[in-house]
């Protein structure tokens, strides 16, 4: 979204906006901010972080076992090889795997943590009250608000994120992509799938 | 403290609205709050950020969106920090007695800082006093100040799966900036331990809590 927006769009600016726009001024006069910096910063999370970096982490996890394993031992480490983890809030990362008859949920109950480097910026459900007051005690009517039913036998485990520890899930590979290479397989990874709120 | 940020457990929220092909930003200006934010001279304690956005009163925390909180909390920040004066937040306008500071975070600044990795893993006081496998509960504490141990664990007993090193401890680095490192362990608690006999027998739930939380079991 340009931010021309705020002056061609069709709804008036709300308060907040207003606000926003007030403190931005006052801060850039006072040489608080830079605002080519602002822009920037913007830009990094439009553009270079998101969940294809977290796909492409899976990808190789479930084309080279030796990786998939480096990941599982020292997700950090790993997820530094292909080159991200840098700008905060991918410091210290874990990685866990879903299996046959075993599924990972990640929420943060208390604010919003989230890998910000393989993920990106959180989507508003996970930030929400709804999600995270009730991943922990719920997780299986959670998954049904995103169309995802577990059968009653598999086990769930929730990992609230209440550290700097970040948590990555390495969903289940599909069935029949034998044939497919790193690029194709990570074009089958889903945000969704990352958190696990969501099967492949 | 007992926030309505502590939400885990709590019933009544309502469901969750999963948004399809969800945009990273809903509006402009949740774009430059986000980048205000993270270029602000207010910066570097992700503690003492998160604590300013538990203090936004329980009613506001409930009702206004997530960049809203963030932007309240900058606010504050700065007035705080002696950045901005009461009087410019109103006027819109910087008093032209004050001196012009200089941006903490240049242009040139932003990719190379994306790129750095950063650590909260610091040098032990003493060596850890739990292990893998250990079984602790955590303990019923209330402070009223920040603390990262929620409510729906304290006085329940789990088994520390992972240690983690001595990692900056939030409670006093959200108030005194110090890092006052302490032993960080992955403790598991099996759902029913928490919920009780409604949840599924194997489910469980994972935090990461500091060894001042947690006692032995």
């Amino acid at each position: 979204m340009s931010r021309d927006h705020d002056h061609h769009g069709q709804t008036p600016p709300s308060d907040i906006a207003l606000r926003v726009k007030a403190l931005e001024s006052l801060m850039v006069e006072k040489g608080l901010v830079d605002p080519a910096a602002l822009d920037a910063i913007v830009e990094h999370f439009e553009h270079r972080v998101g969940p294809r970096n977290g796909a492409q982490v899976v990808a190789r996890a479930w084309a080279d076992p030796a990786y998939r394993q480096r990941l599982l031992a020292d997700a950090t480490e790993a997820i530094a090889e292909l080159g991200y983890g840098g700008g905060g809030q991918g410091e210290h990362m874990v990685a866990v795997e879903n299996a046959p008859g075993l599924h990972n949920l990640v929420v943060c109950t208390l604010c919003s943590c989230y890998p910000w480097p393989v993920l990106g910026l959180p989507p508003v459900w996970y930030k929400s009250a709804p999600y995270r007051s009730r991943a922990v005690i719920d997780p299986r009517g959670v998954l049904m608000e995103f169309g995802t039913e577990l059968a009653p036998e598999v086990e769930i485990r929730v990992w609230d994120s209440t550290a700097e520890i970040r948590y990555l899930v390495v969903p289940e590979r599909p069935a029949g992509t034998e044939g497919l290479d790193e690029a194709a397989l990570a074009a089958l990874v889903t945000r969704n799938g990352m958190i696990g709120t969501a099967l492949l | 403290m007992n926030g309505v940020h502590d939400m885990g457990g709590v019933h009544g929220l309502g469901p969750v609205a999963p948004e399809t092909d969800e945009p990273p930003f809903h509006a402009d200006w949740e774009q430059r709050v986000l980048a205000m934010v993270i270029a602000s001279p207010t910066r570097g304690n992700i503690d003492a950020g998160r604590h300013q956005r538990e203090l936004i009163p329980g009613a506001d925390y409930l009702r206004i969106s997530y960049y809203e909180k963030w932007f309240e909390a900058l606010e504050a920040m700065l007035l705080q920090g002696g950045f901005v004066t009461p009087e410019e937040l109103t006027s819109a306008r910087s008093d032209p007695a004050a001196p012009k500071a200089t941006p903490r975070l240049k242009a040139q600044d932003v990719a190379p800082a994306f790129t750095r990795r950063g650590s909260y893993l610091r040098e032990p006081p003493a060596p850890a006093v739990f292990a893998v496998g250990d079984r602790v509960r955590a303990l019923n504490l209330h402070p009223a100040g920040h603390t990262r141990l929620p409510r729906y664990v304290r006085g329940r007993v789990g088994v520390i799966e992972r240690v983690h090193g001595a990692h900056v401890y939030p409670d006093t680095h959200a108030h005194t900036g110090a890092d006052d490192p302490r032993w960080l362990y992955t403790v598991r608690f099996a759902s029913r331990e928490l919920w009780g006999l409604g949840a599924a027998e194997r489910d469980s739930v994972s935090l990461d809590l500091w060894e001042p939380y947690l006692e032995r079991a």
